[in-house]
């Protein structure tokens, strides 16, 4: 009756040699799509099903886990894929950055700078860059053989005709060690500088799309743009009301139904550190804070993020019955915001 | 280009066949293409044109014969020898395709000036305001207004946008053709006028092309020589004058003097 169900990390041990022989390949081809068998996994393909197979397949019983969604620790997707990898595996979890050997993330790359002794496993919906416009997989891959990627530069004009600059504001696409067009899954093009010559190996896994890609450590990965509209990371500049953090990525968060907002940054980690260090700097904010709100530079709109495809989500505190561990962060959880940070931010608007 | 190089032949064919299984497309097809030259291909329906056109422009194997492409370096390459990755290069800047249907040759989804920047995109043209420009100064020769360029062709005319598809096979310079009914599917009056424009932009140009028709009246006009086809097999060829004033074969004559007096 007490028996495991599963195998270390759900997986069994031949379907995760078959994932690692796709991992190898992608890294020893930087940039190029690995078709690998995906397997059913209990939770529903979207929720980071191929994040979560490629995490498993590299976790051994001596890795610390940190998962981010949006790059917060306490979101639902986050909490979730953690307490499949605590119940399945027992690793040891964390939500610091800096303790992670493993970071498995949705949408985000850490604020702090990833080492060479980390791996950080991205969640991809949609691992063809050239998929909105050549419809056709036989075509894409010949495309990817043959190195034609005009078509890609092709969207970027069209951006600038419609919008007078490059608008594609996530999944923008780079080019990796010289060769291949990447998606880089839906992180922010904020994110994008991050991946150039990262210390940290990359790994993208898409579960539905049946695809692994890799970034080695130390490559190459430039950002597709025109000589006369130069790629930029960012486009508005904000102030984080909590930490006051002015060169993180933030989100917008609702406060009430009066118009109310407020932009925090997106990397819950990276905040809370930048609190405990300096807790002077942070004004206690209350739920509904419009008077927060408006002191901040709302002209700028944040970073252009919408917040229109999510309602405010209801308040949830931080689990503090998670079996957190390994994470100095831990106190600061508990300090001034456990009260109205709520479970998600609302969200990147290019849910795909 | 050296009157040297104008005095060899760009495109050979030579006994071009292809079966599909027991059904034959077309048989012993053989004909040099000098630059600047355009010939006309005509025939009905199911004659074979289209198998020819599609073989001629590498995009099926033949089951028998060659063809053979003089590059821009003076070499003499049979197609079948190159790579896909250089006929593919090929494909898209010294040689066009001109599609009955605009909605193949065109992307009905991007505007008109990424239509046309793509090709320059694609040869690694990698600056904004050069590539509108260009597509710019292509519309204009193809007497399609310069405000349209960031309208999408899905909301340009027939006409339209078989003038674009003209100008996006244009735009790199190509030195020869293919077209497959160019004026199909249009109606009289804007077939006179894009038949107008091509014969302009192909004196203007130097083009070699290879034009698949039924209508001869668009062979007379563009082409200065003839191939008629039946069942798969050229039964007639010569200058474009001589065989439809004077034509031997019957079925040739039946095909002249099937065409309403104007």
């Amino acid at each position: 009756m007490n028996a495991p169900a599963y195998n270390f990390a759900y997986l069994d041990e031949q379907t995760k040699r078959m994932i690692r022989r796709a991992i190898l390949k992608a890294i020893a081809i930087p940039g190029y799509q690995v078709p690998f068998a995906s397997r059913e996994m209990p939770m529903p393909q979207g929720w980071g099903t191929g994040g979560v197979q490629v995490t498993a397949a590299i976790l051994g019983p001596n890795d610390v886990l940190k998962v981010i969604d949006q790059g917060s620790d306490d979101t639902t997707n986050a909490v979730s894929i953690r307490k499949f990898f605590v119940k399945t595996a027992g690793v040891k979890i964390t939500t610091s950055t800096a303790d992670a050997t493993i970071v498995q993330t949705r949408h985000r790359i850490p604020e702090l700078p990833l080492t060479e002794q980390q791996v950080l496993v991205f969640q991809v919906p949609i691992p063809e860059p050239l998929r909105f416009l050549e419809p056709r997989e036989t075509e894409t891959r010949q495309m990817h053989a043959l190195e034609e990627y005009g078509l890609m530069h092709v969207k970027l004009y069209e951006d600038i005709s419609r919008h007078g600059q490059i608008s594609t504001s996530y999944a923008y696409p780079v080019k990796v060690d010289g060769r291949y067009v990447m998606d880089p899954s839906p992180t922010p093009k904020f994110d994008n500088p991050k991946m150039n010559d990262c210390a940290a190996l990359q790994l993208f896994g898409a579960g539905r799309e049946k695809r692994i890609y890799a970034i080695p450590p130390y490559t190459r990965v430039v950002s597709l743009d025109f000589e006369d509209h130069p790629f930029e990371p960012r486009w508005s500049s904000g102030t984080c009301a909590l930490c006051a953090a002015t060169d993180s990525f933030l989100d917008e968060i609702i406060t009430d139904d009066r118009g109310g907002r407020m932009f925090v940054c997106s990397d819950t980690d990276h905040c809370e550190i930048r609190r405990a260090a300096a807790p002077h700097v942070p004004e206690t904010v209350t739920p509904g804070g419009s008077e927060a709100s408006n002191s901040l530079p709302l002209e700028g709109g944040g970073l252009g993020r919408g917040s229109t495809d999510s309602p405010p989500v209801p308040p949830a505190t931080p689990s503090p019955t998670l079996p957190l561990s390994g994470g100095g962060s831990e106190a600061s959880t508990s300090g001034v915001d456990s009260g109205f940070r709520p479970a998600a931010g609302p969200g990147m608007t290019g849910r795909r | 280009m050296s009157n040297l190089e104008n005095d060899r032949p760009l495109l050979q064919a030579e006994g071009l066949s292809k079966w599909y299984g027991r059904q034959l497309g077309c048989r012993d097809v053989s004909f040099d293409l000098y630059p600047g030259e355009v010939m006309a291909v005509v025939g009905e329906s199911g004659s074979g044109k289209t198998t020819l056109l599609q073989l001629l422009s590498a995009q099926l194997v033949p089951s028998a014969g060659r063809v053979c492409y003089r590059l821009r370096d003076g070499a003499v390459h049979d197609l079948a020898t190159l790579g896909q990755a250089q006929r593919r290069f090929l494909f898209r800047t010294d040689w066009g395709y001109v599609h009955q249907d605009p909605a193949l040759g065109l992307r009905m989804a991007v505007s008109a000036g990424a239509n046309v920047g793509e090709r320059l995109m694609a040869v690694g043209w990698r600056h904004y305001g050069r590539i509108r420009s260009a597509a710019e100064e292509w519309l204009d020769r193809v007497e399609i207004a310069r405000g349209r360029v960031d309208d999408p062709p899905s909301t340009y005319s027939g006409g339209m946008r078989q003038r674009l598809q003209i100008a996006r096979n244009l735009v790199t310079n190509p030195r020869l053709v293919f077209m497959d009914e160019p004026t199909g599917g249009l109606d009289v009056s804007v077939q006179a006028r894009l038949l107008d424009l091509i014969s302009g932009l192909v004196a203007e140009l130097g083009l070699a092309a290879v034009v698949v028709t039924h209508d001869l009246a668009v062979a007379r006009l563009l082409s200065h020589r003839v191939m008629v086809m039946k069942d798969g097999e050229v039964i007639e060829s010569g200058l474009t004058d001589q065989v439809l004033d004077d034509p031997r074969e019957p079925y040739t004559q039946l095909l002249v003097s099937s065409i309403l007096p104007a």
